[in-house]
């Protein structure tokens, strides 16, 4: 088995009062997952940038391995994705801030196109700090879909290399799955009575899933799962919310380049136009 | 239950049915005579609607107990269509209006199609009143002038209240025998309407009030006639005039005017008020419901719409779910919808036999019962009720009032919602907040698996333009679990939300379950309060009694000193342990107050303000009970004074127990139970030696506990002593079997 599969990891950074912090997560961050670590600058290379740039590396309290550093010219969005294709990244980092129209004040919609068209997984740091703030809770789609075991994999395995104890599954349910309206008596118990059975049926897929991952990444977790049914995408942040999750999973989105997909808002714009928490998007890997 | 056991209870329970429908005729037929003619159609076209509609409703609609016919609300409405559309030719008008509620109809049957049964829950609460009120007013300011016998006057509401005067002026300066005869009608009529509900006598309560109206109506006429030779004692324009022919003639509705502004606004009016009146109607008569079901409120639209289109076809009104005669059918013990058929067919019964007497009903009689109605929508109560939630709230209801009587009622509930935004913006001082959020889902549910609570949380804000979202969830949460509503994650919460929440609260209270608010102390302004909820139960603010108690409670501090109990004299809305008493049934708790709690809290005894029935079917009633704890299990089982009518009335879910033995004990006393058998063990000779020697108490138990009423007001402190004195020995008897 390989060593880990965040391998190479990118941050895209640039000269706002979070520099350091960013620095600094991706930095503990690259540590903990044993990767190599690419810093990219879109912009011009000039002196000044470059000093600043690496007095904050030698102030950072864990010395940093394998490190590259990268300078390119262009749009934004585009030059980050030829990066991540170029260097084979497996995780690209993005900072954000809580609110959507924070994020777009310094990055523009800049993080979001990058997030919606990125090639590898992404994570979406909303408070990144200089001083190591340790994860507890992670919360984990686990909604059927073909992608859902990949990212629940992928997710025990970054549970593990950062040490997070509690991690919760989250199955959501479309509402529509029940079929039935509680509009009088018999319509409620037919509801309920359908949404516990869904909620077995459920259950027991999850089970079997968290059952074929390697026992050493479930060596002192705490699993739990939840149903939930509601608006897919929607529901789970408001749930990693609530429990203050200081992590959430997803799958990255099937892409669907059809009309309608334009008009309404699929699962993961209900998670970026309002980012509960840090966010970590999994891209399914023979991809 | 199962499809067969269900029938074969409903067959058991059809004599009860008939028995309340019957009841409820007699409130249907003087209202449906007066609805229709406030709204200037022939008075045959409320019963039309009855009719109709209780046919129709009986077998297609969603809800058990309700009551369908011709509603207060839709008067207005209907009266300015009959008016406007008709350019003052009154017939032509009905007729145009008559094509204005077909289509309402239908246009009914498609909300239910596509389950826009959530329709009425966009209009915020002070707006919803504000219209109801302004309604109330509309009513009132016409058939004032009508019950002082004078019936040739029009305008609009405004200037019919304004003209009041006039009209008591004309009765003083001409006074003809026949006017003061009418007026005087509409008086006394006025006076039995508002005295009814203090006589508290079961002989007179059997007929309802409406009734007693038209009784008194239709004797004055025959005594007038019989014994004082008068020809025609009132005047023909202030009788009540039916076809010659009911079989034939029905008016043909008139559909040429359909593309014109006026008779789609008169449609579309219509349909509004009548949705919203039947959703309020069914919604409350839920919470009247013995058997606590859930009505099927999309099913009921439509069964109206389908019932009112074919009323429209044959010369009726719109058929709508009426609170008042719906509440009369639970009073008088109707169970299924089989009651509502039957007030249709006695109605229709009364029309064929007593033609003659109904003509010679007096239109000052039905104009007082229409005052009374008016009277009660738009009592000053409710604008002080309203201004105790916030002053913005008044500001609303105001806004709504006024524009509502100057402008019609869809001008007045659009100022009215958009006056509620505006207010709520500058409230937040934010406007972001609602058109950012405002198309977002915002609510999330989900059984939490650790503990089997219903978690619900709610993010941004809850307010009237999007508690339909949460409404949708709440109703997935069977009343009998656990409940948790988080607001922490929301900035604004409305007085909408918490009065829609509040009947939540009391729905799972009535079905054994728990309505928990969390959340809300962090809240700003509005809601800064610790007990936000208490913004919700106007009640509470209202009497303030902590300040200066009465003489009675200062007796009853005195008391509690002399027995070494505790006292509190303030208001609680903690009522659930009630709420599992047969006696609550059919009545909403509202609070309790003056508590007296025995050393070791197994005896508290208090004052207890609940209500009957609902709208002007509405009592608000004040009792003392005593309740008590016990420490052991004993049978369940209601004690009453036998009366003759404890046979048809609520009591009838139980059978009399008598006892051979004991004749005596058998005749005075209603004793009834699930479990006669162990009921009989526990009444030996001494018991019921015991309930002999002593006054009339209810006494009702729940296994652990003991409900014991003296009588069905509040008591003096004199019958308080020997209310303990008799549960003192009743326990002592008790203990000495069970400890």
């Amino acid at each position: 088995m390989k060593k880990s599969r965040f391998k190479n990891i990118l941050i895209g950074f640039a000269f706002s009062p979070n520099l350091k912090a960013n620095v600094f997560e991706a930095i503990r961050l690259a540590a903990s997952l044993e990767g190599s670590l690419y810093f990219l600058h879109v912009g011009d290379r000039t002196s000044f940038k470059e000093k600043t740039f690496n007095e904050i590396l030698n102030e950072s309290p864990i010395s940093p391995k394998k490190i590259h550093t990268l300078w390119e010219l262009g749009n934004p969005v585009e030059v980050i994705i030829k990066q991540c294709v170029k260097n084979n990244i497996n995780l690209l980092l993005l900072g954000a801030l809580q609110r959507e129209n924070m994020v777009k004040f310094y990055l523009g919609s800049i993080a979001r196109k990058i997030t919606r068209n990125s090639p590898c997984s992404v994570l979406l740091l909303i408070k990144p700090s200089i001083d190591y703030i340790a994860a507890q809770h992670m919360v984990v789609n686990a909604f059927k879909s073909p992608y859902t075991e990949n990212t629940i994999t992928a997710a025990f395995e970054f549970a593990k290399a950062l040490e997070i104890l509690k991690i919760t599954l989250v199955e959501e349910i479309s509402r529509s799955k029940v079929a039935e309206t509680a509009e009088d008596d018999k319509g409620l118990r037919l509801v309920t009575q359908r949404k516990k059975e869904i909620q077995q049926e459920e259950h027991s897929r999850v089970k079997e899933i968290i059952g074929r991952i390697p026992d050493n990444f479930k060596i002192n977790k705490t699993i739990t799962s939840q149903s939930i049914f509601g608006a897919r995408g929607y529901s789970i942040g408001h749930y990693a919310k609530i429990v203050r999750a200081d992590l959430l999973v997803i799958n990255a989105e099937n892409k669907r380049s059809s009309f309608w997909a334009r008009v309404f808002p699929k699962d993961l714009e209900h998670i970026l136009s309002e980012l509960p928490t840090n966010v970590l998007i999994i891209q399914p890997e023979n991809k | 239950m199962s499809g067969f056991s269900s029938f074969k209870s409903s067959i058991n329970e059809i004599p009860n049915n008939l028995f309340s429908g019957f009841v409820v005729s007699l409130v249907a037929l003087p209202l449906a005579l007066g609805l229709a003619i406030a709204s200037e159609a022939p008075p045959i076209s409320g019963l039309i609607a009855a009719i109709v509609g209780g046919v129709v409703c009986s077998f297609l609609g969603g809800s058990q107990l309700t009551i369908t016919g011709p509603g207060n609300g839709l008067v207005i409405v209907l009266l300015a269509s009959i008016t406007s559309l008709g350019d003052g030719d009154l017939y032509q008008g009905y007729l145009y209006t008559l094509a204005a509620i077909i289509l309402s109809g239908i246009l009914l049957f498609l909300f239910g199609v596509f389950r826009l049964g959530a329709l009425s829950e966009f209009f915020p609460s002070s707006a919803l009143q504000g219209m109801l009120a302004a309604i109330g007013i509309g009513i009132l300011a016409k058939q004032l002038h009508v019950m002082l016998g004078v019936s040739s006057i029009n305008g609009s509401p405004l200037e019919l209240l304004a003209k009041v005067p006039w009209s008591i002026k004309l009765l003083f300066s001409s006074p003809s025998f026949s006017v003061v005869l009418s007026a005087g009608l509409g008086v006394v009529s006025l006076f039995i309407l508002i005295f009814y509900s203090r006589l508290r006598s079961p002989f007179f309560q059997f007929i309802p009030a409406p009734m007693w109206v038209v009784i008194v109506a239709i004797g004055l006429s025959y005594y007038f006639e019989l014994f004082l030779g008068f020809t025609a004692p009132f005047e023909k324009s202030l009788l009540i005039s039916f076809p010659e022919n009911l079989w034939s003639n029905f008016p043909s509705p008139d559909f040429s005017i359909a593309y014109s502004m006026p008779f789609i606004a008169s449609v579309l009016s219509i349909t509004l008020i009548a949705s919203i009146e039947s959703l309020l109607s069914i919604k409350a008569v839920d919470k009247l419901d013995p058997k606590k079901r859930r009505s099927n409120v999309n099913k009921d639209l439509r069964a109206l719409g389908l019932a009112t289109a074919l009323s429209g076809m044959i010369g009726g009104l719109n058929v709508v779910t009426v609170i008042a005669r719906s509440s009369v059918n639970v009073n008088n013990g109707g169970t299924n919808r089989s009651s509502n058929i039957a007030h249709a067919l006695f109605l229709l019964a009364f029309l064929l036999l007593f033609q003659d007497q109904i003509q010679r009903i007096a239109l000052p009689a039905l104009a007082a019962i229409l005052v009374y109605t008016g009277y009660k929508l738009a009592a000053p109560a409710n604008f002080l009720r309203i201004l105790k939630i916030g002053k913005e709230q008044l500001v609303i209801f105001g806004i709504t009032v006024l524009i509502t009587l100057t402008n019609g009622l869809i001008m007045g509930i659009s100022c009215g919602v958009l006056a509620t935004f505006l207010i709520h913006a500058i409230i937040n001082k934010n406007l972001f907040l609602f058109t950012r959020n405002f198309l977002k889902p915002n609510v999330l549910m989900y059984l939490e698996e650790e503990s089997g609570n219903y978690y619900v949380s709610v993010k941004n804000f809850c307010s009237f333009l999007n508690f339909y979202k949460l409404k949708k969830k709440l109703d997935e949460i069977p009343e009998s679990e656990h409940a948790i509503i988080d607001f922490s994650m929301c900035e604004f919460v409305d007085h909408t939300v918490m009065e829609g929440l509040n009947e939540y609260r009391r729905s799972f209270a009535r079905k054994g379950g728990v309505f928990e608010l969390i959340g809300l102390d962090s809240h700003s302004a509005e809601t800064q309060h610790p007990f936000a909820i208490r913004k919700s139960m106007p009640d509470l603010d209202f009497f303030n009694l902590t300040n200066n108690l009465t003489k009675r409670q200062l007796s009853l501090q005195k008391l509690a000193k002399i027995l070494n109990w505790n006292y509190a004299s303030d208001l609680s809305t903690d009522i659930k342990d009630l709420e599992r008493f047969d006696y609550f049934k059919t009545k909403i708790i509202n609070y309790r107050y003056n508590e007296l709690i025995s050393k070791e809290e197994n005896f508290r005894f208090f004052d207890l303000s609940y209500s009957e029935g609902a709208f002007i079917a509405k009592d608000d009633v004040f009792v003392s009970f005593l309740l008590i704890d016990l420490s052991y299990s004993i049978p369940q089982f209601i004690l009453d004074r036998e009366t003759f009518l404890s046979n048809i009335n609520a009591k009838s879910t139980y059978k009399d127990i008598n006892f051979s033995k004991f004749p005596d004990f058998s005749r005075r006393f209603f004793l009834g139970g699930k479990d006669s058998g162990s009921i009989r063990s526990l009444f030996d000779s001494e018991l019921i030696f015991f309930f002999e020697s002593h006054a009339y108490f209810r006494v009702e138990s729940i296994g652990k506990g003991l409900l014991i009423k003296n009588k069905s007001r509040l008591s003096s402190v004199q019958e308080i002593k020997s209310l303990f004195a008799f549960a003192t020995e009743l326990m002592s008897l008790l203990n000495k079997k069970y400890l």
